[in-house]
């Protein structure tokens, strides 16, 4: 039962990430018909604002000690941060939350980016096929990648969690288990919430404000609503932006979970394509649902009482479950009906 | 009168005597030889092909081969200080390149892909004439570039690559490897393992599901095992999973104690972390403290798990705070010239091009026959790693490796690795049979 339950919160935490980079992708293809194989790029960005925040953070001070040497011969060099110097305990402490301080850069940052992104490229491509989208979106990730890579190397660039949540939550203490069974990394259950913090924000957003109401009637008939007088448009500029920041801070949270490199936004991009594909092209409601329950079914098959049934489960469950889903429900577990159709 | 009676079988008779006559000193002579070879350097430079991982997940670590690269070739042709040349036991290379030519080079990026890496070690034996291909970052790529080497007729000296299969089951006459191997870093560790966690442990592998992964298991299985340790389950992970939590859950409650993460690069940083992440090196269970083992560390990549590598061992085959004066010579020449130590893989790379460079200067060609067999058996000192020995067998060399543990407190970010033992030559020797394979012949090429 321990272990069951361990596996059930570990496909919580990791459909987390799933569901919040798929809710992005469903909100660009469901409001601009666009198939961004650069959604993958925008959370590898949102990491990389959180290892710019560590390193502009953590700029310091060289000072050389002429009398101690380096093996190679030059003078030691005494390093100490600026902001530890200039504030002290504060520095500290700014030091040790570089994560969540990363948000509130990365917001603002990530949706720059995605305005830019969609003024500057995406927009052009509207009217094209999805084969033409998915080309030049790809591409662009690629540039994004090697750009990233140029600056802040290969290497994955360690990114720990304040040290308050660098420690285990017992878990099965808390929901009345016994104690020991259960006991979870903090920082992964802290992941897990803030994905259920972000996701409700984005559907509050989307059901509550006239602007998300807009946005709505959008995605169902967007020729009416530019009838209406509504520049539609330049709402879907700001959404795909929005998305943008989703998937930044999908990002940013997930640093310590796995050391950001350059390539990491790719590992989850075809697993989150999937994701929108089981959930439902266009569906948010079916992204998340697909998100999470694509998290639990992944650790399930990675257990070793599955593993040993059926080798290699692990590595081909997710394209299976895809796989049954679309024969059985061929529009995806919540897809709507006309949605990639014609 | 005199007349001449020439018939045709005294003229072919004569016709062969004269042929033999003169070629009879290059065939008696050990220098001489008739026919031409692959890409035979015809005028005052001789070329080396550095194929290593520009792009892709080890791209840092062929830039750091590719500097040692750079320093190798400026140390032969005569330039810089002369690293350690100055204290390698051959004198054979005198700064003037080899056999009288300067040394150029061409690179080609592996993307540690075998099939990219192929092509790259192919344009540059086809296109631009390089004699010995040298580099890389891993063991797949390794076999695949040893086997094309092979088939073309050029020396390949291997870059980092730890699989058994190199030197094992896959190796050929034209592949040399300094690097050491799965087999030795589990005959290292063993003894390592036993004087710091008992013999009764039950080990839990998690293992890169490639034929590096496969053997690093296999060579840590089989020296545990003899100490007594149980293997609880060994579980394959795909190769670059990212995260690795799935499989490290089950670990928690499984009844090990010890964690082996045959991962390496990007995947190693990333289970090690998500297993400290767990707990698991802070964890007690049957009455122990649990313990996770990285069989293989590499410095450049231990600094991207920072702080989680504290506390784990690991083996490695070179290491910059080494004192002898062969790795003293080489970071002080490194360094001067970077700004930074080198890694274990510039280290291997750079002794690999002075080694070839070496065998052709005391063969007098670079027909691969004649530097193979100038390799062969050939013992050294001075590299870095005390007295070696290029095995004839099967072309591994042999020499101490370096049992490590992530440093409690380290004075800067490349001091992430303290060498807790230097494990002797002879206790990772094996013969060459237990790793089966056959050298053949070498292939010289056109």
């Amino acid at each position: 039962m321990d272990d069951i339950l361990l596996q059930v919160l570990n496909g919580l935490d990791k459909g987390g990430a799933y569901a919040l980079i798929a809710l992005g992708l469903t909100i660009i293809f469901g409001t601009l018909g666009v198939v961004n194989f650069a959604h993958g790029a925008l959370f590898m960005l949102g990491a990389f604002c959180a290892v710019t925040v560590k390193a502009v953070l953590g700029f310091e001070k060289v000072a050389l000690d002429p009398t101690r040497l380096t093996a190679w011969g030059t003078p030691v060099e005494i390093r100490t941060t600026y902001v530890e110097a200039w504030f002290g305990d504060f520095g500290t402490l700014l030091l040790n939350f570089s994560v969540p301080v990363s948000i509130v850069i990365a917001i603002p940052i990530m949706l720059l980016i995605g305005i830019a992104m969609e003024r500057g490229l995406i927009r052009y491509f509207y009217k094209r096929s999805h084969a033409e989208q998915i080309l030049v979106t790809f591409g662009l990730a690629i540039v994004l990648q090697e750009i990233v890579k140029s600056q802040f190397g290969a290497n994955p660039i360690p990114q720990p969690a304040p040290e308050a949540a660098r420690g285990m939550i017992d878990f099965g203490a808390m929901i009345g288990m016994q104690a020991g069974g259960v006991v979870y990394p903090a920082w992964r259950l802290i992941y897990f919430l803030f994905s259920l913090l972000v996701i409700a924000a984005v559907f509050s957003f989307l059901q509550f404000t006239t602007f998300g109401m807009v946005v709505r009637a959008g995605m169902a008939d967007r020729e009416t609503v530019g009838l209406l007088g509504i520049d539609i448009d330049r709402r879907f500029t700001i959404v795909f932006g929005m998305a943008a920041v989703v998937a930044g801070l999908a990002g940013v949270m997930y640093t310590p979970i796995l050391s950001p490199d350059y390539h990491m936004g790719m590992d989850f991009l075809v697993l989150s394509f999937v994701v929108v594909v089981v959930g439902g092209m266009g569906s948010l409601p079916g992204a998340v649902v697909a998100g999470f329950l694509l998290g639990i079914v992944q650790s399930f098959a990675s257990m070793n009482e599955v593993k040993n049934i059926i080798p290699g489960i692990d590595q081909i469950i997710i394209y299976l479950i895809a796989v049954v889903v679309l024969l059985i429900r061929p529009r995806g577990l919540m897809g709507r009906k006309g949605v990639m159709e014609h | 009168m005199s007349k001449m009676n020439i018939t045709r079988r005294g003229l072919l008779k004569g016709t062969a005597l004269a042929g033999a006559g003169i070629a009879a000193p290059t065939i008696l002579s050990s220098r001489g030889w008739a026919a031409s070879y692959t890409n035979e350097p015809k005028g005052g430079t001789v070329t080396f092909g550095f194929n290593v991982p520009q792009t892709g997940a080890y791209a840092d670590e062929g830039a750091d081969e590719l500097r040692a690269y750079q320093l190798a070739v400026e140390h032969i042709n005569g330039d810089g200080d002369g690293g350690m040349l100055n204290t390698f036991s051959s004198k054979e290379l005198k700064g003037n390149g080899i056999n009288g030519k300067k040394v150029v080079f061409v690179t080609g990026d592996t993307q540690t892909k075998s099939d990219a890496a192929r092509a790259s070690a192919k344009r540059m034996i086809e296109k631009d004439g390089a004699v010995m291909i040298t580099g890389g970052s891993s063991s797949g790529v390794a076999i695949a570039v040893q086997g094309l080497c092979q088939d073309a007729g050029v020396i390949f000296m291997a870059g980092l690559t730890h699989s058994n299969d190199t030197t094992g089951k896959d190796k050929r006459a034209n592949g040399f490897r300094h690097f050491f191997n799965t087999e030795m870093s589990g005959a290292a560790l063993g003894p390592v393992l036993e004087k710091e966690f008992g013999k009764d442990r039950v080990a839990y592998h998690l293992t890169a599901d490639y034929t590096w992964g496969w053997s690093q298991e296999g060579s840590i299985k089989k020296y545990s095992e003899g100490l007594g340790w149980q293997t609880q389950a060994a579980v394959r992970t795909p190769l670059g999973a990212g995260d690795f939590s799935q499989y490290i859950t089950p670990v928690l409650n499984s009844g090990a104690d010890v964690l082996v993460l045959n991962h390496y690069g990007r995947d190693m940083v990333n289970s090690l972390t998500q297993a400290v992440q767990f707990g698991l090196r802070d964890k007690q269970v049957n009455g122990k403290d649990f313990a996770i083992v990285v069989p293989l560390y590499s410095r450049l990549m231990a600094q991207g798990a920072g702080e989680n590598v504290k506390g784990i061992y690991g083996s490695t085959n070179w290491h910059w705070s080494l004192q002898d004066e062969g790795s003293k010579a080489f970071v002080k020449s490194f360094g001067q010239k970077y700004g930074f130590p080198p890694s274990q893989a510039a280290h291997t790379t750079y002794c690999q091009a002075i080694l070839y460079a070496d065998a052709a200067q005391r063969a007098g060609t670079f027909r691969p026959s004649g530097v193979g067999a100038a390799l062969e058996g050939f013992s050294f000192d001075g590299l870095g790693n005390g007295p070696t020995e290029f095995r004839a067998e099967d072309h591994q060399c042999f020499k101490d490796v370096l049992v490590v543990k992530g440093k409690e407190n380290p004075t800067s970010k490349f001091d992430v690795l303290e060498v807790v033992e230097i494990t002797p030559r002879a206790q990772v020797e094996y013969p060459a049979s237990l790793l089966g394979g056959e050298l053949g012949p070498y292939n010289d090429g056109a």
